[in-house]
């Protein structure tokens, strides 16, 4: 149950610092700009995360490197193991 | 002068060792196949090449689940050319998965080193040598081939998860007993249970080849269950 776990417990705490935050709970009085940038703060983490990872797929599969000598290098072999086994008396 | 000699022998005793542990180094090669009757020969062939080329030790263990297109009577053929020493069949009745094959497949293994791949040419043997080169440079414990990094690609835009591993073999033993998961959710578990137990993990930049023949295995179903068998990983490690 570990990593489900440590994300809850993480979640949780985010979560509900947020809420005590927002909601005055704690009877803290932040300055209008930080609650302003405070309140659409998950949903904006949300969204980053999203492109993050899109990003990051992105990324990987644009920078793929693309063996065409070794599918060229493979082709060739695949005949010379069909020819010697052939001669080894193989029935394909 | 009595100091000097015990200096000298640890270090002459250790080089010794490790002669001899280079000439007892021998290569299990698991290899289950299904409907493979077209990529055994050829896999087969260029296994032995690899290792014949690199004088490493082997034994190429074939677990068929009872394919229906005669992979079986290939297979047979394959023993009868490079001799049952080398080639060894231990086949099933029916598809049992992947990692009861693994299983199955070790009980017969008697190399110190296994090697899992799959039997579809999307992993050249030739690779294989510098898996064990790499074992030995960091006496790493598992050592994974990977496609991005270093001289690491793809040739045809397959992404699925084409998995190369060379294990120790205790360390497989080890790993087998611990998951739980099938099908190929098993690959990623066992990296998984790996990390949890402190084994070292070395990776090798390795190229991917589509398949040349056959039809893939992985439908839509696969993924699903993919999908759900790395939930279960999340909720349960």
């Amino acid at each position: 149950m570990m990593k489900l776990v440590q994300w809850l417990w993480g979640l949780a705490i985010l979560g509900s610092t947020w809420v005590a935050l927002t909601t005055g709970a704690l009877g803290l009085e932040l300055p209008l700009s930080c609650q302003e940038v405070l309140w659409p703060l998950p949903a904006y983490m949300l969204v980053s995360t999203g492109c993050y990872a899109l990003d990051t797929v992105g990324c990987h599969v644009a920078t793929f490197h693309d063996c065409e000598d070794a599918t060229r290098k493979l082709q060739s072999q695949i005949q010379e193991a069909q020819a010697d086994l052939a001669r080894s008396g193989l029935r394909f | 002068m009595a100091s000097l000699e015990v200096s000298r022998s640890p270090l002459r005793s250790r080089r010794e060792l490790e002669v001899r542990s280079t000439r007892q180094d021998k290569c299990s090669v698991l290899l289950p196949t299904y409907n493979e009757r077209e990529n055994l020969p050829l896999i087969v062939w260029l296994l032995v090449k690899s290792f014949s080329e690199s004088g490493i030790n082997y034994e190429i263990i074939i677990i068929d689940d009872g394919s229906p297109d005669g992979t079986k009577d290939v297979a047979e053929q394959l023993e009868k050319i490079y001799g049952s020493d080398r080639i060894l069949l231990r086949p099933r009745e029916k598809k049992l998965g992947l990692g009861t094959a693994y299983i199955h497949g070790m009980k017969h293994a008697t190399g110190n080193y296994i090697i899992i791949m799959d039997a579809d040419l999307s992993h050249h043997p030739k690779f294989i040598p510098e898996f064990i080169r790499k074992q030995k440079e960091g006496n790493f414990d598992i050592v994974s081939g990977t496609r991005y990094k270093g001289n690491g690609g793809v040739y045809g835009w397959d992404l699925k998860r084409k998995i190369i591993r060379l294990y120790r073999k205790e360390v497989l033993e080890k790993l087998i007993e611990k998951c739980v998961s099938k099908g190929y959710v098993f690959q990623m578990e066992m990296i998984v249970r790996a990390r949890q137990l402190n084994y070292t993990i070395g990776e090798v930049p390795i190229s991917f080849v589509d398949r040349v023949y056959g039809e893939s295995k992985l439908g839509g179903n696969e993924i699903i269950s993919f999908l759900r068998g790395l939930l279960t990983l999340f909720a349960t490690t």
